[in-house]
């Protein structure tokens, strides 16, 4: 036990001392913790011969991880600020197509497509959150009006213009553009070569490609995972602006009254899932060299899940990015692992559901834990 | 400092309409620094509609605040609150499942250069809380302990600490006291005498009289969107105001024109 409080520093004798273990379990990381360690432990020890942790099979679930960690982020901070966003996944959809239409269709340079659209999608998320805060109606139902609106478009636009849904060619487009390797480029080549060399990863071993390494670098898709990881981490915790979204989410009319912008941090925490959705969106165009107007469907309730398992309040006001970037995680090397694995992929989607209610039944308890309230 | 013949704070027939409902029919009050002012009313009498316009929240239809000697004009709560007038509101005090210094800090967080960006500087905020607290008699775990974990009467206190900290002239609490358990209650009301010897004025709205009896320097009744006027502490009996406040005759009239069916 820890040693008896001294009577000067204890003002109330029924306080009790909390253990260590009731201490961390309040931290809302800890069921992401707990969670990628299981999920690791796990495909360690049932599928460490399948390939997925050879250079391949990393690359192929970091990628995976890192799109939803992308979305995650933003979907985070706006749950913690009080709102969701439902329109994430059309606004992928949308985002591509538009990235797409305008650098191919309207054969503007790419990095002029990039810029625009992604000036539109934030102007789109500024208008949710205009909408919801003007209105005070619950974002929920906003959103859920954005994600037909948007979805909408992305499927006339192409229709109209190209008498087609999916719009290729912009890997052409994109030949050279000083912007879009930002998106759909590689970095650390030279050190995936080196690997390769040394014999620390696999190479090709015949064709034109003979001596150089199947994984030959890391996409900028993971980089901008892991960069708004630690930015949204650092904006939430460490600076004034974080102790805002905390104050919008967890009670508005208390937050006013002191004098947060709570409008102001609402909207612009939309524009930051807009924002994240457009990183995707221009990740995935440039990678697959086309847009295509089913893209990122359900993609906002996988994001929802992800900031969920990594112990956010739906109600708002609490949460971490850095849980939510493990929940990111542990959906990416499930939903791969499952598949080197050799188990049937429609198992992911009862996993998931599986997951996600014991994620919202500890996160309920947990905040109960918090508040005091029985 | 001002003396304390000076009112730091004087509103002066104070009128508030919302549409064809008279909410305050001018209403008049001085506050003095130093000095715990009872508002007292029950339900309805225009208790707070008075107060927010004190505080910037409502625009009074007609009448005078004079903060400091000079005519005031708010045209929002921050505009009451940058001069020096805070107010603590019941329910909307703390956010829960904030930590205590997080909440301490909301709206005023310290900065810390860390090279061209500027972080929340939690050291500062953390140990600030902590000293804070327990100059009010609240001892922490820890200053990352959540404000659920603290009872009614704890917040209310994390809240006035919190007013008196960024320099509250004028603290209005409404109504700390009603939702409060008798000792929960003693301790909120020991923190406004503390309050008060530092020489700040304090607006105590209550509909229980014997709350504001202990506390209080002045006493003011509002019965429908008006005053009964303003007693000093000792020239008043608390059922005198007890009385004020139901609305004496008008209440026994009431009471006739029902036939006793009530």
């Amino acid at each position: 036990m820890s040693e008896a409080p001294s009577p000067a520093l204890n003002g109330d004798e029924r306080i009790k001392t909390r253990s260590r273990f009731r201490e961390a379990l309040i931290r809302p990381e800890l069921g992401g913790i707990v969670g990628t360690a299981v999920v690791f432990t796990l495909f360690l020890l049932f599928a460490s011969d399948s390939g997925m942790f050879n250079s391949q099979g990393i690359m192929n679930w970091s990628q995976v991880s890192a799109q939803f960690m992308i979305i995650a982020v933003g979907a985070c901070l706006l749950m913690i600020a009080g709102e969701f966003d439902l329109s994430v996944g059309s606004m992928i959809g949308f985002a591509g197509m538009m990235i797409a239409i305008f650098s191919v269709t309207l054969g503007w340079p790419v990095w002029l497509a990039i810029i625009v659209t992604f000036a539109l999608a934030l102007a789109i998320g500024a208008l949710n959150g205009f909408i919801v805060v003007r209105t005070g109606l619950p974002s929920f139902i906003v959103t859920l009006a954005f994600l037909f609106i948007l979805r909408g478009f992305t499927i006339y636009f192409p229709q109209t213009i190209e008498r087609k849904t999916i719009i290729g060619g912009v890997k052409d487009a994109a030949e050279g553009d000083w912007l879009a390797p930002l998106f759909g480029g590689k970095i650390f080549t030279g050190l995936f070569q080196w690997m390769g060399d040394a014999g620390i990863i696999a190479v090709f071993e015949r064709g034109t490609r003979q001596g150089q390494p199947v994984v030959d670098g890391v996409p900028m898709l993971i980089i901008w995972a892991l960069v708004l990881v630690v930015l949204g981490h650092i904006l939430l915790t460490k600076t004034r602006f974080g102790n805002w979204i905390f104050a919008a989410g967890g009670d508005a009319q208390s937050a006013r009254y002191t004098g947060v912008p709570v409008n102001r941090v609402k909207i612009l925490m939309f524009m930051t899932t807009a924002f994240c959705a457009t990183v995707f969106a221009t990740c995935q165009v440039m990678e697959f060299g086309s847009a295509g107007a089913d893209r990122g469907l359900l993609k906002e309730f996988e994001a929802i899940i992800a900031v969920v398992i990594g112990g956010a309040l739906l109600t708002g006001g609490y949460g971490s990015v850095i849980g939510a970037a493990l929940g990111a995680l542990i959906f990416g090397v499930v939903q791969q692992g499952l598949f080197f694995a050799g188990v049937e992929s429609s198992l992911f989607r009862v996993f998931l559901g599986v997951i996600l209610l014991f994620a919202v039944i500890l996160n309920t308890y947990i905040r109960r834990m918090i508040t005091g309230e029985r | 400092m001002s003396s304390n013949h000076n009112p730091i704070i004087e509103m002066k027939g104070i009128e508030k309409h919302f549409g064809s409902v008279i909410a305050l029919a001018g209403v008049s009050l001085k506050v003095y620094p130093g000095e715990c002012h009872c508002l007292l009313g029950d339900n309805g009498a225009g208790k707070s509609t008075f107060i927010k316009t004190m505080s910037g929240v409502h625009k009074p239809t007609k009448g005078e605040i004079h903060f400091e000697g000079k005519p005031l004009n708010f045209e929002r709560p921050r505009d009451a609150i940058a001069a020096g007038i805070s107010t603590v509101y019941q329910d909307l005090a703390m956010i829960p499942l904030m930590s205590v210094s997080r909440n301490f800090f909301m709206g005023n967080e310290p900065l810390r250069k860390f090279g061209l960006i500027k972080l929340f500087d939690h050291e500062h905020a953390n140990r600030v809380t902590l000293e804070e607290m327990r100059k009010m008699g609240i001892n922490l775990r820890g200053p990352d302990q959540a404000v659920g974990t603290l009872s009614g009467g704890e917040r209310q206190t994390v809240a006035i600490a919190r007013a008196v900290h960024f320099g509250a002239k004028v603290l209005i609490l409404d109504e700390p006291t009603s939702a409060l358990g008798v000792r929960q209650t003693a301790n909120v009301l020991a923190t406004i005498d503390k309050v008060r010897k530092q020489g700040i004025a304090v607006v105590f709205i209550t509909h229980n009289v014997r709350h504001a009896m202990a506390v209080g320097d002045q006493f003011t009744v509002l019965n429908r969107g008006k005053t009964l006027g303003t007693a000093k502490r000792g020239d008043i009996t608390p059922e005198e105001l007890q009385d004020m406040m139901a609305g004496g005759q008008e209440l026994v009239a009431l009471e006739g024109s029902l036939g006793g069916t009530v």
